[in-house]
């Protein structure tokens, strides 16, 4: 036999050159960019580059696009049929398909996921939310919703950095197409690809002051919140800044949509095929980084098959490609932040100090940047901190059952619940499994798939409300079941 | 035979081990399939992928119309894909019916092509519908004209009513004839097996019974080898490496035309069953058209502009 080769993948880079980055951002407000203030720099986390410099929106910002945004409700958009609302997002979403690559550099630069993910996940979901929603615009009455439903008026709306443009999209799309104005402010670390939406709203010729943009950090977040011109808050980001939300409008007449934290558990029963479930296990913890809220970070495996899969996922991890987001073959980008890498460390470093045998795919990390290897935890217990607190990086905690009782306790056993998965060949213990579980999503012989006629959110600490599909609508109107 | 301690030739011992496979979930075959068909194969790794795909080309003419003539031209294209580069490797093989594989050997002797295999598809290729006794003189024949190489078919109406033991009967008798006079092909095809979980099933069936390579598709059934059936067998040649430490060869068949194709199936590889399989002795890629869209592919790489095809020799 001839010596084994290796096949080494020349690096694909896609072209940066696709995009202009601007030296300094300012805001979008009343439908145009007007200069900040105070300033903050954005870095690509995968080099440690500054990209551009953010502004920073303090109280008389955010005054401003709350009046542009109520203005615009109250004498244009509040106004206009739903086959307008919907024609302006038909046109948003179509500019976002032809500018699609640019978007997509533009994300992997700022938020450092792989370019394939950005390319072939991000981008093409948020123009799906805009182009759905667009079609609801009209039908708002035949949603099974009432007939007598009324947009909330000005929605504040505040989202993370793991996917900023696709959860600007969640966002936006569903507001404007109920008939509600927007203030939305992107995650401090991620805005750029918010401020070029602002620009495809320019492009849309969408009226002024429907979508306005404000950037900032958890100060201009805060002030969103409190803001008494704001009738509707939908946020998305952590359980704690959630529970600080919900405590501060508790008292106020503003409605609120909160998708918050998961520690997600992916069952693999023993009749599970196999080499799908190694990939669906891939794909629930290393998609994004495990920057995912819904992310599979809880393997629980049936004991009789944990040797066999172990093997099998510890060697399909050694392949993923861990390196420059702008390649195309890589699986696993950048970590966002700093903070957020030091976080993964310290909770990893956790496993380690409570007795967990931990394993890293061997890969060798850029010198410069944000990076963790992809792990995974063994011999650990529901009693660690890594099975109980949300890590948000590509750390796998791996827990191991006897019955299928025994998995479905251990999966509920956890203060949050926004997804589960669950892999087996037989109908009716998927159906059963389906039925034991509480979270919000669950999939079944897939992982992390996303779609805008999908409801999406959480049980418990994972959130308030539903976010896509009939029911996301229902959570930017009045006058739906109890209110 | 000792079927690697798997099986003992029993249909109860048969029956129990492909039983205890693990199925296919067809929604996660493809969508695995098609991420590994993002990869972007630039530069430095395509030349290297283009030159690896063609020594493994099987390169076939499997028609009523063969002649000794076409035959002969098919073997120099072997030998030299392009006349103009001596830097462009031989084929792996050619692949004829039985009845052409003297007419190949002797013409692949005599213009400096000892090295290039002929392989014979046999046991009543493509459908495999005939008795026994014939399969096995067909097989015969071929061997006994010179064949390196036994492409065999699997009796798919065997396999599907569930006769698996049948199927792994006629696969040792012909694994027998052949000896070490020839290495044994097996083909499944997968067109007519449909499913995900039958792949998986007859892949493990053969690689029991003694094939050296399991292969997708006579070539004459759509679809053929289509990159999540290549998938599936490439998990399975993969597995029976950990159960057996033998490595057994990948052939896919049929509807791969291009570079892009080409490149497409080396990533399967790649990716799958590990870097340890790139190399002709454990990958084939049977076809025709597509030998000189590789040489297009490699001779762009060289000049930086794709010829017109009249540069490249039709056979």
């Amino acid at each position: 036999m001839e010596t084994p080769v290796s096949f080494d993948y020349a690096p694909a880079p896609e072209s940066r050159s696709l995009v202009s980055i601007k030296p300094k951002y300012g805001h979008f407000i009343g439908g145009k960019f007007v200069a900040g203030s105070k300033h903050f720099p954005t870095i690509n986390p995968a080099t440690e580059e500054v990209l551009s410099q953010i502004a920073l929106a303090g109280k008389a910002d955010v005054d401003a696009a709350v009046k542009a945004a109520r203005k615009a409700y109250t004498s244009t958009w509040s106004k206009m049929s739903g086959k307008e609302r919907g024609k302006y997002l038909f046109r948003i979403a179509r500019i976002m398909q032809e500018r699609a690559r640019e978007f997509a550099v533009l994300e992997t630069l700022d938020n450092g996921k792989p370019i394939r993910e950005s390319r072939d996940v991000d981008v093409p979901l948020a123009a799906a939310h805009f182009f759905y929603h667009a079609g609801w615009a009209d039908k708002l009455e035949f949603a099974g919703l009432g007939t007598s439903t009324k947009p909330h008026g000005v929605a504040g709306q505040i989202i993370p950095w793991n996917f900023p443009l696709l959860m600007l999209a969640w966002k936006v799309a569903p507001a404007l197409a109920t008939g509600n104005t927007v203030v939305l402010k992107p995650a401090e670390s991620t805005s750029l690809t918010a401020l070029l939406f602002a620009e495809v709203c320019q492009l849309a010729e969408l009226p002024a002051g429907v979508v306005n943009i404000v950037t900032g950090d958890g100060s201009t977040g805060a002030l969103i919140v409190n803001h008494p011109g704001i009738d509707k808050i939908a946020f998305t980001g952590s359980t704690e800044v959630g529970k600080i939300i919900a405590r501060a409008i508790a008292p106020t007449h503003k409605s609120v949509t909160l998708e918050l934290g998961g520690k997600a558990a992916n069952i693999i029963f023993e009749d599970a095929a196999i080499d799908e479930a190694i990939e669906g296990i891939v794909d629930g913890i290393f998609f994004n980084q495990g920057h995912v809220c819904c992310a599979g970070s809880r393997l629980i495996l049936q004991e009789n098959i944990a040797d066999e899969v172990l093997t099998k996922l510890k060697k399909r991890m050694a392949q993923i490609r861990v390196g420059d987001p702008m390649d195309k073959n890589t699986d696993l980008g950048a970590i966002n932040s700093k903070e957020q890498l030091l976080k993964i460390r310290e909770l990893s470093a956790s496993g380690d100090a409570e007795g967990a045998q931990r394993w890293s795919a061997p890969c060798d990390l850029p010198a410069k940047g944000y990076w963790f290897a992809p792990t995974i935890f063994t011999g650990v217990t529901q009693s660690h901190r890594i099975v109980r607190e949300e890590i948000f990086g590509p750390v796998l905690s791996v827990l191991t059952f006897r019955t299928p009782r025994e998995a479905i306790d251990k999966a509920n056993n956890t203060p949050f619940g926004l997804s589960a998965g669950i892999w087996s060949e037989k109908g009716s213990r998927i159906l059963w499994a389906s039925q034991q579980l509480r979270a919000g999503v669950i999939w079944a012989n897939t992982f992390n798939k996303f779609d805008p006629t999908s409801p999406f959110g959480g049980y418990k600490e994972s959130g308030w409300g539903r976010e896509g599909g009939r029911h996301g609508l229902s959570a930017y109107l009045k006058g739906v079941g109890h209110e | 035979m000792s079927f690697y301690g798997l099986v003992d030739g029993s249909q109860a011992s048969l029956k129990k081990y492909l039983a205890a496979l693990s199925g296919v979930d067809q929604t996660g075959a493809d969508a695995r399939a098609a991420m590994l068909a993002t990869r972007s194969i630039k530069i430095t790794s395509k030349r290297w992928a283009i030159d690896t795909a063609i020594s493994m080309v099987d390169l076939t003419t499997l028609e009523g119309a063969d002649t000794p003539g076409k035959v002969q031209a098919l073997c120099a294209k072997a030998v030299r894909p392009d006349p103009t580069d001596s830097s462009v490797p031989s084929v792996g093989a050619v692949c004829v019916y039985n009845d052409m594989v003297a007419v190949a050997r002797k013409h692949l002797d005599l213009i400096g092509g000892a090295h290039v295999g002929v392989a014979a598809v046999s046991t009543a290729f493509p459908s495999g519908r005939a008795s026994m006794p014939v399969k096995i003189q067909d097989t015969q024949d071929a061997l006994d004209a010179g064949a390196s190489e036994i492409d065999m078919v699997i009796d798919r109406g065997a396999f599907l009513s569930g006769d698996y033991i049948g199927v792994f009967n006629e696969i040792v008798q012909i694994r027998e004839l052949c000896g070490s006079r020839a290495h044994l092909k097996v083909i499944f095809e997968t067109g007519e097996l449909v499913t995900y979980d039958n792949v998986r099933k007859a892949s493990f069936l053969a690689m029991a019974a003694g094939a050296d390579f399991i292969k997708t598709s006579t070539g004459k059934v759509a679809p053929a080898a289509t990159a999540p059936v290549v998938l599936v067998m490439l998990e399975a040649v993969r597995d029976f490496y950990q159960m057996t430490q033998t490595r057994i060869g990948v052939k896919p068949a049929g509807g791969i035309r291009n570079t892009k194709d080409a490149i497409k199936q080396l990533v399967l590889v790649n990716e799958t069953a590990g870097p340890e399989w790139l190399t002709p002795a454990l990958f084939r890629i049977g076809a025709s058209a597509l030998l000189n869209d590789l040489l297009m592919q490699r001779m762009k790489l060289d000049d930086g502009y794709y010829a017109s095809p009249q540069y490249v020799t039709i056979d």
